[in-house]
């Protein structure tokens, strides 16, 4: 298994290059270092000697990848895309364009992302998997249906509605919960209570839906049967044999995306003023500020493979057939 | 109050909440240069002037300065000797500005000034600094006495080759020897930037210095009222250019050390920004005197009160205006603005087309403040093209035309919510040369019958027709007349917008093609002078009329110089009675001068003089001494907060309602009920099929 990891490890490099040539060349063909100076340096009163002080100084007076008036090494070691892209591979994300470090950013933003996705998953997966083995113990009664039905409209109804209803309904009607805010340590519970239950019910209409279509393949399965023969109830078989059994695609699909539970949700943390890095890229982006977008554009790239390997380390240790070679 | 967003202790503590949606690209007085930075560094820098708080006009009064700067012009005499003149500007060699500073105004507590018989902190190592994580994780500050030497260091560092200040290179083209300063090499080293002097800005001792400026340049003194001229201590940059502080984000650009009545306590651009009380700030004291009205709407309760009455400010991160409105309806902020999206929720209009405030509104005592900004928003032609452009005849009554049909009193109803006023000229209200009523009008677009009335339509097509284009047709194509509308517009929420601008031209037989693009692009254009016409606007820097008609001025011009005349507009007698005006002190003269520069742009029209926006503002009762003024950005220490009011208003506001959820348990305990009944139905099924 560890040459696996070294061998997925190593096609990683390549991925992330391929990924980094890519970030560079979607954002330099909307935005010359030219648009990059006049964004950082405002609109009144920018002279040309002021753009191109600017680009010196941040290193954006070179060219973008091939430096055909330097020699051997250097006409790629000198251009922008050498300067800016492999210092990444060692996590070092350097200074934004407006002068913050990103890494220390990136740092303090993760935390607050991941205090309202870890337990908006881990809540919402319990739920998700109560409603679903609900609907198949009630499977073809009228419960089911309306069930079904409830899991439709759910799935059919924008997340922005969720967030404005919730915070119109539990904020401004009844003043349970603030409307929008952060806090550090136990003050942030109070803060997070909303936007968590938001993303719990939001969810509930396409999770609940797919772990019933999960659960629903297994009850048909012969053990399902012979487990009802042997006189269990038909609660015993579903919370402890279909459940068991299902857990592999459910851990396939939760694994996944735990990397990514980092990078937090744009939406959600923009509507409750969560200061995660759910928003930090979109920032970003509409300040032209190209150091943090293949900062963030990396780092979701390395976040995810590492996801992929996770899942199939998880493979390993769920189903015993699994070999990884 | 469970939706208190705030810790409970703060309840009743004089702190006045706001927000920022996007953090501050920067905080540093040589850099910052935008109005969300400035709602923040004005608290914290005390540059040498300030507008006084109440007076209208807006009138400049000193703030570390003494008094007001002594202006001397000098000319050479034949042998090349500087002497003192009250010549025709032109011939001003030079004008010197001799300030006096305060004694006794101090920098607030700050690590760099921290000193035990040397600087403390000035000596830091990379490991020293690894348990750092923000500037109040220094155990020791210091502060000391504002002294000259910290202005005219601010004026070195404005064109030091790391600081990128956006004003670096209109400076070095008025401070004499700046530019000569900013090539010396030296200037990269930290430590020998301090020895090195500007020619033209010299330190006569502790608290004068002069700064020399080439010509005559009278709004010079409106920039000593800017950051960019606070004082700023040489320790400051020591201190921050140690290795191992910028990778934790302490830098100058985020952790500002003024000596204005707040500074900043807490800097966390990824959640709230806090400012504090400085404990060393110098006596201040509230006005005692305002313009007529003041006395009477409470504004002079607190003068001669010494400053600030606040202690502490706290902005909050907050992306988005509904949860902004709603924290502001239950009393978590103290003032907002009005979105659009809020608009009919606050503003009502009356009999009289009169602003007011809903009778929800009403009813918690909020307030209601207008004002017209001195801003001007505008449709610009490119004065090189060759169809709108040039000052033919032909092309000026197509640009006259063209000023008619677009309505803008339509679209400031239809897409503003009535919060702008029609332009008739290039100075809005506030600013010297505005004049309203029919001194004000504009003779080629409107007619003056108690009150401004747009041309006719028919006004507009005889003057198409005479410009060669009748009923909108293009002689050459014997189609209609296609132009191109250029705007950095291009937004969905824009399209209704622009869509209108197509139908304002189809009135008489134009056909308006739009050309939105991102803001890049559309500078881009401008500064090539692709764009045929243009959307765009300026925001004043300060209330000088010169700040808006040069604006049009020829050696301004954008594709020639990069400079703000986006139009190209050339006029030689413009230009000339430009030059002329911008040198004259406010008065009779200046004034007339300024009604012919203004009878000349609305003559030829190179602008389809826009409107000018108008900003609402709502202010909760216990927000006190709040008046506009749209040209000082360090007003929050004259304002005032009532906390016990205020807290007793939020509890009012604030009272959870439980029953619904209640209600809520109780349907979903009935609606278990069937899936109950189910279930024991399917086990009783299973246990008799056994």
């Amino acid at each position: 298994m560890i040459q696996y990891i070294i061998r997925r490890l190593m096609y990683s490099i390549p991925l992330l290059l391929g990924v980094n040539i890519l970030t560079f060349f979607l954002f330099f063909v909307v935005n010359t270092p030219d648009d990059m100076a006049r964004m950082q340096l405002g609109q009144k009163h920018v002279t040309e000697q002021a753009v191109s002080k600017w680009k010196i100084d941040h290193g954006y007076d070179l060219p973008l990848f091939i430096n055909s008036g330097k020699d051997s090494f250097k006409t790629i070691t000198e251009t922008i895309f050498y300067q800016k892209s492999i210092k990444l591979f060692v996590f070092q994300f350097g200074i934004s364009d407006s002068g913050r470090n990103i890494g220390a950013d990136i740092k303090q933003r993760m935390w607050p992302s991941l205090a309202v996705a870890l337990p908006a998953l881990l809540i919402g997966l319990s739920v998700n998997i109560l409603a679903a083995l609900l609907m198949v113990l009630f499977r073809q009664s009228y419960l089911e249906f309306w069930g079904l039905v409830a899991c439709v409209v759910i799935m059919s109804i924008s997340a922005l509605f969720y967030i404005i209803g919730g915070q119109f309904l539990f904020s401004k009607l009844l003043k349970l919960v603030p409307i929008s805010g952060f806090g550090s340590g136990v003050d942030a519970l109070k803060f997070l209570i909303l936007p968590v239950v938001i993303s719990v019910v939001s969810g509930l209409g396409s999770g609940g839906r797919w772990y019933r279509a999960l659960f629903i393949e297994e009850v048909e399965k012969d053990y399902v049967v012979t487990a009802r023969a042997k006189g269990l109830s038909e609660t015993q078989v579903l919370f402890r044999h279909v459940l068991g059994n299902a857990m592999i695609p459910i851990l396939t699909g939760v694994v996944v995306v735990l990397p990514l539970l980092f990078m937090g949700s744009l939406i959600m943390e923009s509507f409750f003023s969560i200061p995660g890095l759910g928003s930090y890229t979109i920032d970003a982006i509409n300040r032209q500020d190209f150091a943090i977008v293949r900062s963030m554009v990396f780092l979701g790239s390395v976040l995810y493979i590492l996801g992929l390997l996770l899942t199939d380390i998880c493979y390993t240790l769920v189903d015993p057939r699994v070999k990884l070679l | 109050m469970l939706n208190n967003p705030y810790p409970a202790k703060e309840d009743k503590q004089s702190i006045l909440y706001s927000s920022f949606s996007e953090r501050p690209k920067h905080l540093d007085p040589a850099v910052s240069y935008s109005s969300n930075e400035y709602a923040i560094i004005g608290q914290i820098y005390e540059p040498l002037l300030q507008y006084h708080y109440l007076k209208r006009p807006y009138q400049l009064v000193p703030l570390t300065a003494a008094k007001m700067p002594e202006i001397t012009y000098l000319i050479e005499d034949q042998s090349g000797v500087l002497i003192k003149t009250h010549l025709e500007p032109e011939k001003v060699r030079f004008t010197d500005y001799m300030i006096e500073i305060k004694p006794g105004i101090r920098f607030q507590p700050h690590p760099a000034l921290a000193k035990g018989k040397d600087y403390i902190y000035h000596n830091l190592q990379v490991e020293d600094v690894i348990d750092i994580s923000t500037i109040t994780d220094f155990e020791h500050s210091g502060t000391r006495e504002v002294v000259a030497e910290d202005y005219v260091h601010q004026i070195k560092r404005l064109v030091h080759p790391k600081i990128h200040s956006p004003i670096a290179e209109l400076m070095k083209e008025y401070i004499v020897g700046l530019e000569e300063f900013s090539k010396m090499a030296e200037i990269q080293d930290p430590v020998a930037f301090r020895g090195l002097n500007i020619s033209g800005v010299e330190v006569i001792d502790k608290f004068h210095f002069r700064i020399r400026i080439y010509g005559k340049y009278p709004q010079f003194i409106f920039w000593l009222s800017m950051p960019f001229f606070s004082p700023m201590p040489w320790e400051a940059d020591v201190f921050y250019g140690q290795d191992g502080l910028a990778d934790k984000n302490i830098s100058l650009d985020w952790f500002p050390i003024g000596s204005g009545a707040y500074m900043l306590s807490e800097n966390n651009p990824n959640r709230q920004m806090v400012l504090s009380k400085n404990p060393y700030f110098h006596l201040e004291r509230y006005p005692n005197s305002g313009e007529p009205g003041d006395f009477e709407s409470g504004l002079l309760a607190d003068a001669g009160k010494s400053l600030p009455f606040i202690d502490k400010v706290i902005y909050v991160l907050e992306k988005e205006t509904i949860p902004y409105w709603n924290k502001f309806l239950q009393g978590y902020y103290d003032a907002s603005g009005v979105a659009s999206d809020s608009f009919d929720q606050a503003i009502q209009f009356m009999g009289d087309g009169k602003a007011a405030l809903t009778p929800a509104l009403q009813k918690k005592e909020i307030r209601l403040q207008t004002a017209v900004t001195t801003s001007i928003s505008y449709l610009g032609f490119n004065m090189i093209d060759g169809v709108v452009g040039g000052r033919s005849d032909k092309a000026r009554k197509l640009r006259q035309a063209i000023s008619i049909i677009i309505d803008y009193e339509e679209y400031i109803a239809i897409f503003m919510n009535g919060r702008g006023v029609p332009a008739q000229g290039l100075l809005p209200p506030g600013i010297f040369g505005y004049e309203s009523g029919v001194q004000g009008l504009n003779p080629y677009v409107y007619d003056w019958h108690d009150g401004y009335h747009r041309k006719s339509m028919d006004t507009a097509k005889r003057l198409l027709s005479e410009a060669g284009f009748k009923g909108g047709v293009d002689p050459s194509t014997q189609e209609a007349l296609v132009l191109y509308l250029d705007t950095a517009a291009s937004g969905p929420d824009d399209r209704a917008r622009l869509n209108w601008y197509r139908k304002q031209f189809s009135k008489i037989g134009l056909q308006l093609v739009i050309r939105a693009t991102d803001y890049n692009r559309f500078q881009q254009k401008i500064r090539s002078g692709n764009a045929q016409l243009f959307l765009w606007g300026w925001n004043a820097d300060y209330p000088d009329p010169e700040n808006f008609l040069f604006l049009l001025y020829g050696p301004h011009s954008k594709i020639k110089t990069g400079g703000e005349n986006a139009a190209n507009y050339q006029n030689a007698v413009y230009d000339r009675l430009f030059e002329e005006m911008r040198n004259l002190a406010n008065g009779p003269v200046r004034l007339e001068k300024i009604h012919q520069l203004q009878e000349i742009i609305r003559y030829d029209a190179p602008w389809v003089l826009g409107f000018y926006p108008k900003s609402y503002s709502l202010i909760h009762k216990w927000y006190q001494n709040l008046k506009p003024n749209l040209m000082a950005n360090n007003k929050l220490k004259y304002t005032r907060i009532d906390s016990d009011y205020r807290a007793r208003q939020r509890q009012l506001w604030n009272k959870p309602l439980w029953w619904p959820m209640v209600l809520l348990i109780g349907v979903g305990a009935i609606l278990l009920w069937p899936a109950l009944v189910i279930y024991r139905r399917r086990k009783k099924a299973v246990i008799n099929a056994r």
